[in-house]
Order: structure tokens, then sequence, then C-alpha cells
């Protein structure tokens, strides 16, 4: 795999020369690979919304580059519009930015800015409420008497309608009852397997990063703490328990058994793979 | 970015200034301020100068933050003065041109530059050293005589105080919704009058839903804990004169006694 974006040495310094002075992103480095679903992890004000913004262009780095096939999106400041069609960003909580009259005008806000109309836009709209799971009968009501999750579906649709190459979400599944979060992440890896797009997903729940990522990120203190496939992540369980944060559960367990004496890979972190390493031991005859 | 007004911008810290009881800070202020338009000459205005460089010191705001607070209106202050400039005749200075510039004229237009400028850093000075709340407050305190007259002091004191909690909280949702429409392409920055309004419609429309939702939200909240107007509240914080309010408070008043009587002396 070849990287589609790479970040290199950002920092972001936020009202810099003011009392509030506040480093909220730190020499940062690393690749997006094309194709691949990036978790993105780490505690509240570690800088993960500040990081992700720089990715589109909506904020300037203070120090660094960042490029985008290759390109620095800073290169020419004139087109970072173009830099914001190809790569989409769906902010936390992105239901509060619907504003149009009906569903279809909404999802077509961001088609239209880029030039499109007629058979096209209305194509991209509905591909875009079939990838997040809505069906026709949605784009004709007002986004203001859908429910919450609903909501997110269409704010959602409104940047997947633009067909960006590298699509960015900041918490999405933040709020949702626990079926919208697992409809809504089982939405998002089908957009990302079906459409061979590219998506970096922000999140603060350990389990959801660990079963969708391909690689992850962990971000500490505006600063990158590991990058790598969930084994390796994983299999550094310890350094992210005394980093604070939260590791899933079975990766935990498997910890707490390897202490005890019994010996299992370190790169386990579903129940599934616990399961399946548990009842090959006790088939050979294991401790258990 | 919008996030960079300091509108109303509160610097916490442990200063002098920021220990001082409000209704002093607020009192200094209007004394400060009649004292600015008393001012005649440059003796007068280098009295105010020492005031406000003085506070400004105890404060510890630093000059960055004051200097920032007057972008929004730099350009009143030189369209003031350069409307002075021309329009003032007297001894003439210099020839520019067709324009002849008078001696008076700079003197009024330096005065003029001097005058809303310290006047704005110097309020912004009350705002930056006193959190809203404690700001309400003293006004609260000091306009408590008018609820002899039915004046609905307390409402009213209740109103700013939301009203400024809010300001920096549907700032940054502002600066939010802006960022999540430009995120999809909204442009904000070019096209004609009638398109650049339209361009608003996509922040507009979120931005009241939200406030709406916050202002019920909020009522909510406040008629929970039983909230029902002014009649027989108490106070969590009394507010308390001490010594260093009467010693500010007097040293205030010499000041602009001081530049007053300089004024009828001609100075
Ligand atoms: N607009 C802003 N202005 C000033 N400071 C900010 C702003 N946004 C975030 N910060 C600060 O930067 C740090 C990182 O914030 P953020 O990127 O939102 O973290 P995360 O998304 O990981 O919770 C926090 O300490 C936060 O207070
Ligand atoms: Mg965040």
């Amino acid at each position: 795999m070849e990287p589609i974006m790479r970040v290199e040495n950002l920092s972001h310094v936020y009202s810099a020369g003011t009392p509030f002075q506040k480093g909220a992103v730190r020499n940062v480095s690393f690749d997006i690979m094309r194709g691949e679903l990036l978790g993105v992890i780490g505690h509240t004000g570690s800088g993960k919304s500040t990081l992700i913004q720089h990715l589109n262009g909506l904020l300037k780095p203070s120090e660094g580059h960042i490029y985008l096939a290759g390109k620095d999106i800073w290169e020419n400041p004139k087109e970072i519009r173009n830099v914001r069609f190809r790569v989409g960003l769906v902010f936390q909580y992105p239901e509060y930015q619907l504003f149009e009259e009906t569903v279809r005008a909404d999802v077509a806000f961001g088609p239209k800015n880029m030039g499109l109309s007629g058979e096209e836009l209305e194509q991209r709209v509905r591909h875009a409420m079939e990838d997040v799971g809505l069906d026709a009968s949605y784009l004709d009501k007002s986004p203001f008497e859908l429910s919450g999750g609903e909501k997110r579906r269409v704010a959602i649709a409104g940047v997947l309608a633009m067909h960006p190459e590298v699509l960015i979400l900041d918490e999405p599944t933040a709020g949702l009852d626990p079926e919208g979060r697992e409809n809504l992440l089982r939405c998002l890896k089908s957009y990302q397997q079906k459409r061979k797009s590219t998506v970096l997903m922000v999140s603060h729940s350990m389990s959801e990063i660990a079963r969708f990522s391909d690689r992850i990120l962990v971000m500490k203190d505006a600063r990158v703490l590991m990058c790598g496939t969930p084994e390796e992540v994983f299999s550094r369980t310890e350094e992210l328990e005394t980093a604070g944060l939260n590791t899933p559960k079975a990766a935990r367990i498997a910890l707490a058994l390897r202490k005890r004496g019994v010996e299992l890979p370190e790169s386990i972190f579903t129940m599934e793979a616990l399961v399946n390493a548990l009842a090959a031991k006790k088939g050979g005859g294991g401790v258990c | 970015m919008l996030k960079d007004i300091t509108l109303g911008q509160f610097f916490p810290g442990n200063t002098l200034a920021h220990r001082l009881d409000p209704r002093t800070k607020l009192m200094v202020t209007v004394l400060y301020i009649v004292a600015l338009f008393c001012a005649k000459s440059f003796v007068s205005y280098g009295v105010m100068a020492l005031w406000l460089v003085t506070a400004v010191q105890v404060s510890k705001v630093g000059y960055k933050a004051l200097v920032k607070g007057l972008k929004p209106v730099w350009f009143i202050i030189v369209f003031t003065a350069v409307l002075n400039l021309i329009y003032i005749k007297g001894t003439p200075l210099v020839t520019i041109w067709k324009f002849t510039i008078y001696r008076e004229a700079v003197e009024t237009a330096v005065f003029m530059i001097l005058r809303i400028a310290m006047l704005i850093m110097g309020t912004f000075l009350l705002t930056y050293t006193t959190s809203p709340i404690r700001l309400t407050d003293g006004l609260e305190t000091l306009l408590s005589p008018l609820k002899k007259l039915h004046a609905p002091v307390h409402e009213l004191a209740m109103m700013m105080a939301i009203a400024l909690r809010f300001i920096p909280t549907l700032i940054e949702e502002t600066d939010k919704i802006m960022s999540a429409q430009k995120a999809r392409g909204a442009d904000f920055e070019s096209g004609g009058l009638l398109q650049r309004a339209k361009a608003l419609i996509p922040i507009l429309v979120p931005l009241f839903i939200s406030a709406f939702r916050r202002a019920d939200e909020l009522a909510t909240a406040m008629e929970c804990r039983c909230y029902s107007g002014g009649e027989g509240r108490t106070k969590l914080h009394v507010l308390r004169f001490a010594a260093k309010d009467y010693l500010v408070l007097a040293l205030a008043a010499v000041l602009t006694a001081a530049v007053i009587v300089l004024g009828r002396m001609g100075l």
C-alpha cells in the first residue's frame, strides 16, 4: 500500500502570543494508506480534533506539512477549497449543521458547491443516502423532523456525496445508543470496502477502534504515542494502560491470564481470538 | 478567526486589579471616562496615560491583548482623525497639494485618536480583569437603589449575565458551524453582496436553532432549581469594600479632579 496522505512534523499552537497559548498538536508525523481505515484514539484534549482539521486545510499548521497524493496542500492556498472536496471531513455532532428544508437539499449542499447539478447531483445524493443506510423515502422530509441518529446519518451523507478520496470522521458514534453505534460503524466499514475509499475515524472507544480499524494511531498529550496494526498496538497493552487508555476487554483478560502464567500470544484483542486461543490450549491439554 | 475577537473577554488572574471589588472598578472606570472627556491638553492627556499605564501594569494583562482589542475600531479612529485633519482651520502648518494642514487640526486629530483609543483600552481593562459574573453583580448592587422606582434591576442584571456568559459559547459555536460548512465547500469570501448574504444562511439557521435550544434548556434548568426572580434571593458572595477599594477610589477621584482643574487652567 502507498500513502494517500502524509503528515510531517505537524505542530499547532492555539491563540499564539496570548495568555491562552496552547500547543494542541506537537510534532506529529504519520501516513494514511490508500484504502485503509485508520482509527485515531486518545483522551479528550489529546489533540485529535485539532489534528484532523489540518487534513482538509481548515486549520493551517503552525509548523510542518501535509501532503495529499504527494502534493503539499498549502502549496497553493487558493486551491484549498479543492482539497476540502477531496478530503471530506465530518465534524463531531454533525447533525447540528443541517440547515436546508429537505434532506435532499442538505445532502446536495456539498456536491452543489463543487459545481454539480441535474442527474449527476441526484445520483450522488441517492447513493450517499444508501451508503449511510437510509432509503429514498427520507429525501423529501425535513431534516429537523428526524431522530438524532437519522440526522447524524444525513449529515454524514452530505459529506459522502462529495465522493471524497479520504473520508474523515470525528467521533461519529458519540452520543448514539449502542445499537445506533453498531449500525453506523457497519455502514462506514462497508462504505470503505465497497467504494475502496480511505477512511480516518476518531473515537475514544477502544473496542470500536479495535474491531473496525486496519491501523491505529494513538495520541497522548498532543503527540503520537503509537501507530501500527491493532496487533502491534494491543501487544503493548500495559503501555496503553499506564497511558490511562482503555484497552479492549479481551486484551485485558489476555494480559491478566498471561500474568498468571497462561501462555497466550500478545496479539489477542478480540473476544473471538481469545476464545479460540483458549479453546486451542484446552484441546492441546493446556493450563486451563 | 472569530475567536480572536476579544470583546468582553476575561483574563483570569490574581492581581490587585483582579481582586478589587467590581463596584470599585465600575466607578473608577466611570471616573476615568469623565476625566478622559475633560482632558484638553498634552499635560492632562499625560496624566490620563499615566493612569492607564499604571492600571495595565498592575493588572498584568499585557499591551498586546489591549491593542488587539482596538482592531475592530481602527477604521473609525483613523476616519475621525482624517476628517479632523481636513476640516479644522487655524494656523497653517504645511500644504500638501491642495490641502493645507493646520496646527490646530493636527492637535485635535491626535487628541481624538488618544481619546478613543484610551477610552476603549480603559473599558477593556475592566472586562479583562473582571469576570462577567462579578461585573453584573457589581452593576446590580450599584443600581439597586433604582429598585425603589420599580426598575427591574435584577432581571436586567440576570439577562446581562446570561448574555455575557453565552457570547463566547456562541462565538465558538459559530466558528464550529463555519468550519463544518467550509468542509462542505461553503464559500464566504467571494461573490457579490447578495451572494455573500446568501452564503450566511448555512451558518445562521443552525446557529439560531442551537441558540433557541440552549435558551430553552437553560430556562428549564433554572426553573428546576426554583429560580423565580430577584425577590428574596440572597447572594453566595456578598460584595464588601476593603481598604484597598477606598484607596483606589480616592486616588481615581483625585486624578479626575486634577484633570478637571488642569482643564480649567487651560492646560
Ligand atoms: N479553538 C480552540 N482554541 C483554543 N484552544 C483549543 C481550541 N480547540 C481545542 N483547543 C485545545 O486544544 C487541545 C486539544 O483539543 P482537541 O483537538 O479538541 O482534542 P480532542 O479532540 O482530542 O479532545 C485541548 O486542550 C483544547 O482545550
Ligand atoms: Mg475532539
